[in-house]
């Protein structure tokens, strides 16, 4: 097929709806108004809902009941709309119900700016929402992975019964990049739901819900949310390298920041510079091994953990390299994006930092 | 000979609720009717926060459990995606008309096709007695002790007629349960408020009004007795939208 | 691998300039990235986007370094035009703007882009002519790919195309005369 140029914005839903969702509940928020906006025409040409949301609240819980219906079913929101989804996520962890949700992140906190960032990471990573649960988090880093990362998505919810979110920030909502669209799935390639409450009645009749007040149940059942979330660490971890093999110094990080990274990775060699790049492709299941398979090698001297944010990612970084090697921080926020020239002055630093303790 | 039986509707869990409570008796209206529209094969309810926490062990049909009061926009995202079944929502008066009035409020004014069932007994009685949105002047309550002051609490919110000043919905009712020609009265109304969701007519809303004889201090006849008496003065019975009858 | 940074007001086809570079670098199968300054800038003040287009995957999508300025008024050409890349080129729109750019390392194209455009019908097809020099100077895609992307875009408006691809070839010819 044909590429076409596309927002990542556009990319998102055409990822998602290519995979069968077919509802999708929104609330005007920047810098994700194009996801809405594109949906709101979308869905009705596929047999698809679209409701714009009261609230952001609300959205959730639309999502809640459509994919506890059955429905493949999406939101999208920014920074300060997704915590006010935070606690629709909770229910939906609990009650594992499959969904995806799309946080196109700027800057934070509190109402903060509209432009890229990443100071959501912890949230994204970490639950977010009250109680044990976790998130599978996917992070693209183009356009195109913007639109196979949303199509996974659909795929990953349904095999674990677990929320997605699709963790990118602003640069991916208004970059414009070519795209090979998937092909159009066939609905009824998507495997039966054979929890969903979708009209039963009587002994076939089937509950979604979240309180479990008796210890005795609940005890199990965020233990065999334990369980799922071990299996998507052992199955799903994605990570990517480049020039890790001779490196002294690696520069790490995720969405389009890894991009920046890469270019800075590129300047560097051309000086003559042993630099090398992870990048982490699910940061929930974060990729330790990948680090510390790169710490353990014996020319890696540094490591340069690069961020949209005052350094949140860094922190499961350190823990995969566990002490072998330190890791550096650079970090921009409010909205301003690091650049290649920025980068690689802070990894010449670091370089020579490590090499003045030795 | 006729013999009462159990609609298959409800379940045989026990129920939790409290002696007096006329909760149980809504459960059954709700369940009976239903039944008797021959809808309970695709049918899915959605279970509020607050003393119905539990109605998905008693209606014998799919059930979602939902956030405090995000119920409506559960329903919303299964109607709109399963549009040929019939959606219901239970909640009450904290739930419906505090936490969750945007909800309330956007799902009748957007008339999505599905019906509300909303408990009114004026007080929380899930967490022990707080005022509720609909607490009656003067009415005592753990957080306003001496009695709802105006001044300090505000006034109660009557929902039916705040809703019915809105477009959109097509049916909206309050009924009690004080007596036998309250109940059945109540019963006409739910079941007419399925029916519309049923022929697809848009947003139906029957308001109950329920005794509390635990955290109003009453005993149940008394409580029973209130409702009749003094519930009814603040929040009127009657139709306020039939648009069947052209009540608009 | 060249990079073009693309500013102006807003209103003046900044973004619509760049898309169609894209769009047009796309279908010779090159490897393209657009991105736009969004926000504020958006309403009435400077827009601008940077194009990329590569033989090779691109990683970074900024023009950090441009190798390429198009810049169609006086702020957008002061404030990028020290950021150009030694060697490059910056093409200013000399009818809104002086083409002093302080430094002898940077090739300055004078185009009298609206100029260009009136006579081609319509002063909003300034960006084209600015894109015509591009074409023209660096090759970096067909003139006949924005022709055809025109002409799809404008297939409903004849006479908008008409202004556009009269701008766009004014804008080739420019460098050509030269």
């Amino acid at each position: 097929m044909a590429k076409i140029l596309l927002h990542g914005t556009e990319a998102i839903c055409e990822g998602a709806i290519r995979n069968g969702c077919r509802a999708f509940f929104g609330y005007p928020i920047t810098p994700q108004n194009e996801v809405p906006e594109y949906m709101s025409v979308k869905m009705p040409q596929v047999g698809g809902v679209f409701v714009q949301a009261e609230s952001e609240v609300a959205a959730i819980n639309m999502v809640y009941g459509a994919a506890g219906a059955g429905i493949r079913a999406m939101t999208s929101s920014s920074s300060p709309g997704v915590s006010l989804k935070q606690e629709g996520i909770s229910y939906i962890a609990c009650a594992r119900i499959p969904c995806v949700i799309v946080n196109i992140m700027r800057a934070g906190p509190g109402l903060g700016g509209i432009l890229p960032a990443q100071g959501d990471y912890f949230q994204a990573t970490k639950g977010g929402g009250h109680g044990d649960y976790r998130l599978i988090v996917l992070s693209p880093s183009s356009a195109q992975e913007a639109c196979d990362f949303t199509y996974r998505a659909f795929d990953l919810a349904d095999r674990y019964r677990v929320p997605v979110m699709l963790l990118a920030d602003g640069m991916i909502g208004q970059l414009m990049e070519p795209v090979e669209l998937p092909p159009m799935r066939d609905l009824r390639d998507i495997p039966e739901k054979d929890w969903a409450t979708s009209g039963h009645y009587g002994k076939d009749r089937r509950v979604l819900n979240s309180l479990l007040i008796d210890p005795e149940v609940l005890e199990p059942h965020v233990n065999a949310l334990k369980r799922t979330y071990d299996e998507i660490a052992a199955n799903e971890c994605v990570a990517e390298s480049m020039l890790t093999e001779d490196a002294e110094i690696v520069l790490t990080a995720y969405g389009t920041v890894a991009r920046i990274c890469k270019s800075a990775v590129q300047a560097l060699r051309k000086q003559g510079v042993k630099a090398g790049w992870v990048r982490p492709v699910t940061l929930f299941p974060f990729p330790a091994e990948t680090y510390a398979k790169v710490a353990a090698q014996k020319s890696v001297k540094v490591f340069l953990d690069v961020e949209l944010s005052l350094g949140q990612m860094v922190e499961d970084v350190r823990l995969s390299v566990n002490g072998r090697k330190p890791v550096r921080f650079y970090g921009r926020t409010g909205g301003n994006i690091t650049d290649e020239r920025e980068i690689v002055q802070e990894a010449l630093q670091a370089l020579a930092s490590v090499k003045e303790e030795q | 000979m006729k013999t009462f039986t159990k609609t298959k509707m409800l379940t045989d869990a026990p129920m939790h609720y409290c002696p007096g409570c006329t909760h149980g008796i809504v459960h059954r209206l709700v369940a009976e009717s239903i039944e008797e529209l021959g809808l309970q094969e695709k049918c899915i309810g959605i279970a509020p926060v607050g003393c119905a926490v539990f109605a998905y062990d008693y209606f014998n049909c799919d059930m979602q459990e939902a956030a405090h009061g995000r119920a409506p926009a559960v329903a919303t995202g299964i109607k709109r995606c399963l549009p040929d079944r019939l959606v219901f929502v239970y909640q009450g008066d904290g739930d419906l008309a505090s936490i969750g009035m945007a909800e309330t409020v956007h799902a009748a004014a957007r008339g999505e096709n599905i019906t509300i069932i909303f408990i009114n007994n004026s007080i929380y009685g899930m967490t022990g007695g707080q005022m509720a949105p609909t607490t009656l002047i003067g009415q005592k309550a753990t957080t306003c002790q001496k009695g709802r002051d105006p001044s300090v609490n505000g006034y109660p919110i009557r929902v039916c007629e705040l809703l019915a000043t809105l477009d959109a919905p097509y049916y909206i009712e309050r009924v009690a349960t004080h007596d036998v020609k309250h109940v059945l009265a109540a019963k006409r109304a739910i079941k007419k408020a399925l029916q519309f969701q049923a022929e697809g007519r848009g947003y139906s809303f029957v308001e109950v009004l329920v005794s509390c004889p635990t955290n109003w201090h009453m005993a149940p006849v008394d409580a029973l007795r209130f409702m009749g008496e003094e519930c009814t003065k603040t929040f009127p019975l009657g139709v306020y939208r039939d648009k069947s009858e052209g009540k608009i | 691998m060249i990079r073009i940074l693309l500013a102006g007001q807003g209103g003046q086809g900044v973004l619509s300039a760049g898309k169609f570079l894209a769009e047009s670098g796309m279908r010779e199968g090159k490897e393209v990235s657009y991105l736009p300054a969004y926000g504020p800038e958006m309403r009435g003040g400077t827009a601008n986007c940077s194009v990329v287009i590569a033989e090779e995957p691109i990683a970074s999508p900024l023009c950090v370094e441009p190798d390429v300025l198009i810049a169609l008024n006086s702020p957008s050409f002061h404030k990028f035009a020290p950021r150009v890349k030694s060697g490059g080129i910056i093409i200013v729109n000399g009818s809104l703007s002086d083409c002093y750019a302080g430094r002898e390392d940077v090739q300055v194209i004078d185009l009298p882009a609206n100029d260009l455009a009136l006579e081609a019908g319509d002063v909003r097809a300034a960006n084209m002519a600015a894109l015509g020099v591009l074409c023209a100077m660096t090759g970096v895609v067909r003139d006949k790919s924005i022709v055809n992307c025109l002409q799809e875009k404008f297939c409903a408006k004849p006479r908008v195309l008409e202004c556009n691809q009269k701008a766009f070839e004014a804008g080739i010819g420019f460098v050509n005369k030269k």
